[in-house]
């Protein structure tokens, strides 16, 4: 006879789970005293949001399923930002809540709020689980969900009494899953890979636009090799950092709003659009008519819903992005040569790097490229939202997948920090930086405390400029500097740091930056650096919203 | 833009009509008619939806719609020759013996049965096409419609084509 409680707990553990991040509360109570014996490591964070991001966090350097917990009501709303912020950038994580007794559902008792209802639109799919018998399919449904075709997080609703119902007989574990309504497509049709290569076969100017999904499907080894034999520029999305290697020589960085010029040139001039994983965000694509609008467009993704859905493409492959790229490469004949484009890309290269004044004065962009040189492609770098998120973007060398780790989608202020959480548990081998904007770090501040108590090894650097950087920039350029409501007082972080018996540094000058960093990287445990940059720094170039790719302002072509 | 009738196959499970409405208001879709019940599988049923749409809405919809875990099969029937039907309740007011058999005559014209009879009202049932029911709403306001109700309309291809499973 066994409770519900441990048929979750075991459950858990049969997925492969090792480590979840939660915080109890009174229907979860029969959970926590399962819990409490259990070979699982529990990472008890300080507000739910945390707990969320955390599994995120983990799921994305892991590239396995991420587990949080919480308790009914608050606790479960908690999580919903958490959760819409892995909804948005297809993570996969199972998300565990506790829920009111079955006889008290609906009834608007003590701590009860329709969590399944409220998620529904930011989960993959969710679960109401009325007997405890059901548990251990629930439990590997939720899995298979998660983490199969476009990832994403599950949630699993438990009331009480079905965490303290027990079961006579253990149903068997189902060999595999098989949910009828659910059948994602893996491999792409063959047709359409073929006409995928003959279009390659006659572009002249064809580009590569990688995006998260090839972080997601495992997929940068094929990425490397279809842009090598085809000699082929590759631009990559925010979420698609790492995915290319930052420093190879094909590498145009990052497209849209805050991208290169020259990734925006080339995706503007380029006669084939090779769009692999990605989803034509609004930030990528600045106004779309005149996004790529010489191209032809190749489109693989594994969600067929994404295609065609912002724009029109000639070439759609459904599929798993690292199966269609293997079978690309396995039917290319052809070794590219696009010399005249690749020759005008140089040009552009040369002509319109990404550049920042360097003047001596405490500028963000030196001291991500300072951190970048100092772990020369180890470590793991986390980010808030903001200036420093794009920044970091654009002047940080990504050479990895899942080295980069950031909000992008939903754009979450405060997942930072609960995220590097996650991420250290992920891998416990690499160093994990937090980047962060001096708002966005208070909007998890409390975090502190978790990385104390358990002596998480993140190194936080804040880029403190004093203002909700991003918006105050909008203010400026388009609100004719009314900075209203965009200042922010100044904290002093080493101070909240140290209340919660972390050491940091302020840093005010540009000669401390490199060994600031060291003494971080080289201190054990968690460590705090206040960097008190130049307060009115912008991000640049940027595509001003509505604007086509090609219009930008801030950079050398303006 | 033009109505679409799409045929849903959805697990006959909790919440999965507030899964299908949802995703529908969430993407900026209005419902023109609905009708849900179940069908010749046991744990299924098939939703039928009537929405307004261009093709390309129409088409992010249904793909949105196969995401949905319980969804089984979505298709759009708008384009094959098909059957449809609602079914109406229409309570008409009917005191004077002039009125009753203007309505009772009206009624065998559109095949409507008379389901109820009271004093001073009756209740016509007529099924078929929206735009023959409208016909007969139509007809009898001058009597005074007090309520009228409408089931959402149902679809089916003709021929041996069906909507089944295996998405
Ligand atoms: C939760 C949340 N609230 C509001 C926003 C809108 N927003 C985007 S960037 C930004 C400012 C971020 O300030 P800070 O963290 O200091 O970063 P900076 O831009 O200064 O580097 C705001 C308010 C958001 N992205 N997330
Ligand atoms: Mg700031």
């Amino acid at each position: 006879m066994k409770t519900g409680a441990k048929l979750l707990i075991e459950g858990l553990q049969r997925e492969g789970v090792e480590t979840i991040f939660g915080y109890p509360g009174g229907v979860v109570l029969p959970i926590y005293d399962d819990l409490y014996d259990s070979p699982l490591r529990h990472i008890l964070v300080r507000h739910e949001q945390a707990a969320a991001h955390a599994a995120d966090g983990y799921a994305r350097a892991s590239g396995r399923v991420g587990v949080c917990l919480a308790t009914s009501g608050p606790g479960a709303c908690n999580l919903v930002t958490g959760i819409a912020t892995a909804y948005m950038d297809s993570i996969p994580i199972v998300a565990i809540t506790g829920q009111v007794p079955t006889s008290l559902l609906g009834n608007d008792a003590f701590q009860e709020s329709d969590i399944t209802g409220i998620t529904m639109p930011v989960t993959k799919h969710n679960y109401l689980v009325k007997k405890a018998v059901d548990l251990p399919r629930i439990i590997q449904e939720a899995f298979y969900i998660a983490g199969t075709g476009r990832p994403g997080p599950v949630l699993i609703d438990i009331p009480k009494d079905v965490s303290t119902g027990t079961v006579e007989i253990e149903p068997a574990r189902m060999e595999t899953v098989l949910l009828r309504g659910y059948q994602p497509t893996y491999k792409g049709h063959q047709r359409q890979i073929d006409r995928a290569i003959e279009l390659i076969m006659l572009a002249e100017r064809p580009l590569i636009y990688a995006g998260g999904g090839v972080v997601l499907s495992n997929a940068s080894g094929e990425l490397v090799r279809l842009a090598e034999q085809l000699v082929v520029p590759v631009t990559t999305t925010l979420m698609g950092l790492g995915a290319f290697p930052g420093d190879h020589p094909l590498n145009l960085g990052m497209l849209g709003m805050h991208g290169t010029e020259y990734a925006n040139f080339a995706v503007t001039e380029c006669d084939l659009l090779i769009a692999i994983g990605v989803r034509f965000d609004d930030r990528v694509t600045g106004k779309l008519d005149t996004f790529a609008p010489h191209a032809k467009i190749i489109h693989i993704d594994i969600d067929p819903a994404e295609i065609g859905k912002n724009k029109q493409v000639d070439v759609p492959i459904v599929g798993d992005v690292q199966n269609i790229l293997g079978e690309i490469l396995h039917k290319l004949q052809k070794t590219g040569y696009y010399q005249n484009w690749l020759e005008k890309i140089k040009g552009w290269k040369k002509k319109h790097p990404l550049r920042y004044k360097d003047d001596g004065k405490l500028r963000p962009q030196y001291i991500i490229q300072q951190l970048s040189s100092l772990l020369e492609g180890e470590g793991i770098i986390v980010s808030e939202v903001g200036q420093n998120q794009m920044w970091t973007a654009q002047y940080f060398c990504f050479r990895k997948p899942r080295t980069w780790i950031t909000s992008g989608g939903l754009g979450t202020m405060g997942y930072g920090l609960p995220a590097s959480m996650g991420v250290h548990y992920a891998r416990p081998d690499q160093p994990v930086f937090d980047i962060a904007g001096d708002g966005s770090i208070q909007m998890n501040i409390q975090e502190f405390g978790t990385i104390a108590q358990y002596q998480i090894p993140v190194k936080v650097a804040i880029l403190n400029n004093q203002y909700l950087g991003m918006v105050r920039q909008w203010q400026e350029l388009f609100y004719d500097r009314r900075y209203s409501f965009t200042e922010l007082p100044p904290v002093d972080f080493v101070k909240i740091a140290g209340a919660y018996g972390i050491d940091g540094i302020k840093v005010e000058s540009r000669d401390q930056v490199s060994s600031a960093l060291k003494t971080a990287l080289n201190t054990p445990g968690p460590f705090v650096l206040d960097f008190r940059i130049e307060r009115e720094e912008n991000v640049y170039p940027i595509v001003p919203p509505g604007a086509a790719n090609n219009e930008m302002i801030g950079g050398n072509s303006s | 833009m033009k109505p679409h009738t799409l045929s849903i196959l959805v697990e006959n499970r909790a919440g999965v009509l507030s899964r299908v409405t949802g995703l529908f208001s969430r993407r900026g879709f209005n419902i023109e008619s609905l009708a849900v019940g179940t069908c010749e599988e046991p744990e299924m049923s098939r939703i039928t939806i009537v929405c307004i749409g261009d093709d390309a809405q129409i088409e992010q919809v249904m793909k949105q719609l196969n995401k949905l875990i319980d969804v089984i099969k979505v298709s759009d029937l708008t384009d094959n020759e098909r059957v449809e039907r609602e079914l109406a309740m229409i309570k008409v007011t009917a005191d004077s013996g002039g009125s009753r058999s203007e309505i009772m005559q009206i009624a065998q014209i559109f095949r409507a049965q008379v389901v109820d009879m009271g004093t001073k009202t009756l209740v016509l049932q007529i099924a078929g096409n929206t735009k023959k029911i409208d016909a007969l709403e139509t007809l009898l306001r001058q009597y005074g419609v007090k309520e009228l109700v409408r089931t959402g309309k149902i679809g089916m291809l003709r021929g041996s084509k069906t909507v089944k499973s295996g998405k």
